[in-house]
């Protein structure tokens, strides 16, 4: 959702050049209907949302309700068979593969905001996103406001660096900031005392902590720092492909399928290691379930 | 595709147009919050700190053990001294740099507690001025090989010791045959010190990587940021070449008409 590298940028700027600003304008549900086949945006790694299983196959809570919304559609189009393609995308390259019709559904990690929205269309918010500390359990740490003096692990290239320096600002509490270069090196940083305290994602703190050695020595402590939206993307100005994306989600959060897809992806074991992620659903998720919107996640801060 | 330059204009925390686009220098009024241009010029003091502390741990340790390497085996201490400068050599270029870099960082301090409370920068410079010391020491034992041997009989001849034959002799002529070598490990140092960023160093290559998720505006983050690179390579290179022109001994090496290798 948020991490990005260097060589990826270099791929995509590479195909920012030669991609035109307006292209594919078509209608993606005319189009489903004159192809028989759809192209599911995916991810290799992006926690329970969307990853790979190996082999071309994917999975994960996004890539399951977008199965779900396009058996729907099928549905509603009275197609006989649809074909449903993946493509493996990035932080760097899923926006313009999305805009010249590469992948017409990107069922990912990708955060709902206000610079994204003038380029691209999100369907109605599947999955709040909680920035929260994790600290070792026996540190004493119960809040961002006790790590006056304290160092903060963070990974580089993430919004979380930013919204620690907001919060520095804010709140006049300073605190020295050391830079994972990925998710697992941060954890590293907090696992050797490197730092005190771990800043990031809590699904990506959860997973983390899942995975370590001693999954006991640390816990997820205090507030919630910040959350973002993440929801699933579409090509702007498609209105009746939003429409039905939409109505198959709201469909779905209604009848408590969303909440047995979180279960099986968050809370029960799941492919290819039967790890657990142990991520209860949080109160803004529910919100959103309950609300169904696709506010950018700048309205989220002004609250 | 339009590149917008306002972006290094841009406040650090909001994201909205700052007072003063670079509020760094010269005792100007500061803005409250730093503007990226201002982060941009503070990531490339990182860079050059740690590529400069670097260079010169490389320097004193690729100079010692290259002429370590070269000593005549006259003697039992000679040779131990020429057997530890190839251990050295072999061990700091047969590592990956990024792989000496985290040694540095995670497992060295594991040993040595009081490691621990280093700086990360210092560690990174220490891994960088080790590695890049041994391929000095390598062209110090090219350069000091290359002389004749004529130079170093005549040293002894006229009674100098060892000591004495490298210090007033050997070394003056070894080390300026090596410029041009020189300055291309010089100017990898600037470079190589982008995996700095890999242990939290706020250098240009960590900047760049925030700041473009941030702004969504890469592409000018990245350009900026290989400008400045190219700089600071580039003045490393003039930098070489002056000193080559310098201290050019006349008639010893044909005067190449650049003065640039």
């Amino acid at each position: 959702m948020k991490k990005t590298l260097l060589m990826p940028l270099a791929i995509s700027i590479i195909g920012l050049f030669s991609i035109p600003a307006a292209f594919a304008q078509q209608n993606t549900l005319d189009k489903m209907r004159s192809s028989g086949a759809v192209t599911m945006g995916v991810r290799e790694s992006s926690g329970a949302l969307s990853y790979t299983l190996g082999d071309g196959k994917y999975a994960g809570f996004h890539v399951e309700i977008c199965n779900n919304v396009l058996r729907d559609i099928q549905k509603q189009l009275n197609l006989k068979t649809l074909d449903i393609k993946y493509s493996p995308v990035t932080s760097q390259n899923r926006i313009p593969l999305l805009q010249n019709g590469t992948v017409d559904i990107e069922c990912g990690s990708t955060t709902n905001n206000a610079t994204r929205q003038k380029d691209v269309a999100f369907a109605v918010t599947t999955y709040v996103e909680e920035i929260r500390i994790a600290v070792k359990a026996n540190s004493g740490i119960t809040s961002l406001n006790q790590l006056n003096g304290k160092k903060v692990a963070t990974t580089t290239g993430t919004t979380s660096v930013q919204l620690l320096r907001k919060h520095e600002r804010a709140t006049g509490v300073n605190f020295e900031e050391v830079f994972g270069k990925d998710h697992a090196d941060s954890f590293l940083l907090l696992e050797s005392g490197r730092a005190d305290a771990f800043v990031m994602d809590g699904s990506i703190l959860a997973g983390n902590i899942a995975n370590a050695k001693n999954p006991a020595d640390f816990r997820i402590v205090g507030e919630v720092i910040a959350v973002e939206p993440i929801a699933i993307m579409m090509r702007k100005d498609d209105s009746t492909f939003k429409k039905a994306v939409d109505d198959s989600i709201i469909k779905m959060m209604k009848d408590g399928t969303l909440t047995k897809l979180w279960d099986k992806w968050f809370m029960q074991p799941i492919p290819p290691k039967n790890a657990r992620v142990g991520l209860a659903l949080s109160d803004s998720t529910k919100q959103a379930w309950s609300g169904p919107n696709d506010r950018p996640a700048e309205d989220y801060q002004k609250k | 595709m339009t590149l917008d330059w306002s972006v290094f204009c841009k406040d650090t925390l909001t994201g909205e147009a700052a007072p003063r686009c670079f509020s760094f220098l010269f005792g100007m009024d500061p803005n409250a919050d730093p503007t990226y241009l201002d982060w941009l010029f503070t990531a490339w003091g990182w860079t050059l700190s740690v590529a400069g502390l670097s260079l010169v741990l490389a320097l004193l340790m690729g100079v010692m053990i290259g002429t370590l390497r070269t000593l005549p085996p006259t003697n039992l201490l000679n040779k131990v001294f020429a057997f530890l400068g190839t251990v050295w050599v072999e061990l700091f270029r047969n590592i990956p740099l990024l792989v000496q870099v985290f040694l540095w960082y995670h497992v060295v301090p594991a040993f040595f507690p009081v490691m621990k409370s280093f700086p990360s920068y210092l560690l990174v410079s220490i891994a960088l001025g080790l590695f890049t010391s041994a391929r000095i020491a390598e062209q110090v034992r090219a350069g000091i090989q290359s002389l004749p041997s004529g130079q170093r009989n005549a040293a002894i001849a006229l009674g100098m010791t060892t000591t004495q034959s490298y210090r007033y002799v050997i070394l003056p002529m070894g080390l300026r045959i090596i410029i041009p070598p020189l300055t291309s490990e010089c100017m990898n140092l600037v470079k190589n010190s982008s995996v700095a960023f890999a242990v939290s160093v706020p250098e240009l290559t960590l900047f760049a990587m925030q700041a473009q998720e941030e702004t969504s505006r890469g592409i000018e983050i990245y350009l900026a940021v290989t400008g400045l690179y190219v700089i600071s390579a580039f003045s490393v290179n003039r930098i070489m070449a002056w000193i080559e022109k310098k201290s050019r001994v006349p008639g010893f090496i044909a005067p190449s008409a650049s003065g640039s290798h």
